[in-house]
């Protein structure tokens, strides 16, 4: 592992990503709008289920959604970097491939932990009294799914070699894992097919991870959906898998 | 030792052989060039050496590393300025060079020097916290062979350099390159569709469908082609024809008034031939070949007609494959 080009890999995203001030501001305003606006208006149709009314419920889903976003798109910049060139300049480099997918995963990582953060920063606005540790640990489930998530996104910028598919994996893969991830809805209320769908989705498991962790008293309906082992056992093995293929997919030539 | 030993090169994509049984040698601190017309096999050639591409069969050597089995070695040894620009717009200058400096592993005492030392080379220091995108075609060029220098590589690529530049930035980038293997005792390979180009050259491949065609330096190659040609405008062209063709048993031919005589040495032929003839000499020009008549002679073709038709379609169909695989 050559730590100097995960390190310069990481550096030049997270450079990129102050200069774009635009690019936090839009990244920040979908979970806002999500949060206060369908979250506000469906809590009046939704009764409070075990005293957890449905803005807090789908607190975890938010931050779930943050990440997603920030985490492929991120990811997905590899596929900028093909149609512009620049991904040349890495591939040619005495770098091995798994430390470019090291590198890359790791910039996604903190680009969406950054946001997440600011996401998480608003808790008191809809109601939630959190403690320190509850805190540290939601901040470092983020930490993991971003990560899970940012590896998905660099496999499945593998399959692509120009922008024109960004509308593809908006329309066909971000959304579906949004709305099969547990965000909106318990997962174990879907029918059996979609059920079925979202326990294979990783983002389910993290947005249930962070269920633990916020509402650690929950019972019924708004209570997590798995133990909290099988989650983090989930999204620490799919990373390692993503990881796995991503690096294969970086090693391929013809 | 040669810096590169390729050996009966072959890569093939579905339909088509790009490169074709190549075989060639590099010396230490030489510039060598491969020129053809688009889609001869060139940049194929080129991603092989560089460990982009695996070839279908036969070896390449580079510093003595093998490509297919070492290839981390193989890309320590090489700096690559690639057909199209691999900067990054949205970063400066210094931070496309520093982003290289780590990639590449150069000591953390270094970097710095090393990166202002380029910068300097490619007289770009003022502009160096400027952004990628306000540079011209010219500068982003020559910021792209000085952050190819700065892992001092044994070998720097260059496939096309000049593409897209107009001729000004074009003859500043040659005369820069050129002196490279005296500055930094690197060994330049290059490629090229342009003739005046491959002139710097020490040594040249010409390359035609996959193929290399002839190879050896460039005054060898246009000598095989039967030297200058002689151009005599006189006031009598057939006394004059007469007397050249007895004297010198060379051929003269007769084209819109002005005689045309093929021979080896023409700048020295010219004073014998004006004494010759005498005072009817209206005027004399000599033509030195050029590598487009060395490239016409062996191929039967000139080097730019092909660039629009075959070229591009063979260009294009490596491409998609590569899309599709």
């Amino acid at each position: 592992m050559e730590l100097n080009a995960i390190y310069v890999i990481v550096a030049r995203e997270f450079k990129k990503f102050i200069r774009e001030k635009s690019r936090l501001f839009s990244a920040i305003a979908r979970p806002l709008l999500w949060l206060f606006i369908v979250g506000a208006g469906m809590s009046s149709l939704v009764p409070r289920e075990a005293g957890v009314p449905y803005t807090q419920f789908i607190f975890p889903g938010i931050l779930g959604m943050t990440i997603l976003f920030s985490s492929i798109f991120s990811s997905i910049s590899i596929i900028w970097d093909k149609e512009f060139g620049f991904m040349k300049e890495i591939l040619v480099a005495p770098v091995s491939r798994f430390s470019i997918v090291i590198g890359k995963a790791l910039s996604g990582t903190i680009v969406s932990l950054i946001q997440s953060i600011i996401i998480l920063a608003l808790f008191p606005f809809v109601g939630l009294h959190l403690g320190m540790l509850q805190v540290l640990s939601v901040i470092l489930i983020c930490a993991c799914l971003s990560f899970c998530i940012s590896s998905f996104g660099i496999v499945l910028a593998s399959f692509y070699d120009s922008y024109e598919s960004f509308s593809v994996i908006m329309n066909f893969i971000i959304m579906p894992m949004f709305f099969l991830s547990g965000a909106m809805y318990p997962i174990r209320l879907l029918p059996d097919i979609l059920r079925i769908a979202a326990q294979m989705n990783p983002l389910t498991y993290g947005i249930d991870a962070m269920k633990h962790a916020l509402f650690p008293d929950a019972i019924g309906k708004m209570s997590p959906d798995f133990s909290l082992t099988t989650s983090a056992l989930v999204i620490v093995l799919t990373s390692l898998v993503f990881v796995f293929l991503a690096g294969k997919a970086f090693e391929r030539k013809n | 030792m040669p810096i590169i030993q390729v050996q009966n090169l072959v890569k093939k994509f579905v339909n088509i052989t790009a490169v074709n049984n190549v075989s060639f040698e590099v010396e230490e601190g030489s510039i060598f060039g491969f020129l053809g017309p688009n889609g001869a096999g060139k940049t194929t050639t080129i991603n092989i050496l560089c460990t982009l591409l695996s070839p279908t069969s036969g070896s390449a050597f580079i510093a003595g590393h093998d490509c297919m089995k070492e290839p981390a070695e193989v890309r320590k040894a090489i700096g690559i300025v690639f057909q199209d620009t691999t900067l990054d717009k949205d970063l400066t200058a210094q931070e496309n060079l520093m982003f290289h400096a780590y990639l590449y592993n150069v000591g953390k005492d270094i970097r710095k020097k090393r990166v202002e030392e380029v910068l300097r080379f490619v007289d770009l220091y003022e502009r160096k916290d400027d952004l990628v995108k306000k540079f011209s075609g010219g500068m982003k060029r020559k910021l792209e062979v000085a952050r190819g220098l700065i892992h001092r590589p044994k070998i720097l690529f260059l496939d096309e350099p000049t593409l897209g530049l107009d001729p000004q930035s074009r003859n500043n980038l040659w005369e820069f390159i050129s002196e490279l293997p005296k500055k930094h005792g690197v060994t330049i390979f290059m490629t090229t569709h342009y003739m005046e180009e491959a002139e710097v050259c020490d040594r040249i491949a010409i390359i035609d469908n996959g193929k290399i065609i002839a190879l050896a330096p460039p005054a060898e190659l246009k000598k095989a082609i039967g030297g200058d040609v002689v151009y005599i405008r006189t006031t009598d062209n057939d006394g004059a024809k007469q007397k050249i063709e007895q004297l010198f048993k060379l051929n003269v031919s007769e084209k819109e008034g002005e005689l045309s005589i093929t021979c080896p040495m023409g700048d020295t032929c010219i004073p014998e031939m004006i004494r010759t003839i005498g005072k009817n000499v209206l005027s004399v020009r000599i033509q030195r070949p050029t590598l487009n008549d060395v490239f016409l002679q062996l191929t039967g073709k000139a080097i730019r007609d092909e660039e629009t038709k075959e070229g591009d379609s063979v260009k294009e169909s490596v491409r998609s494959y590569r899309r599709r695989h």
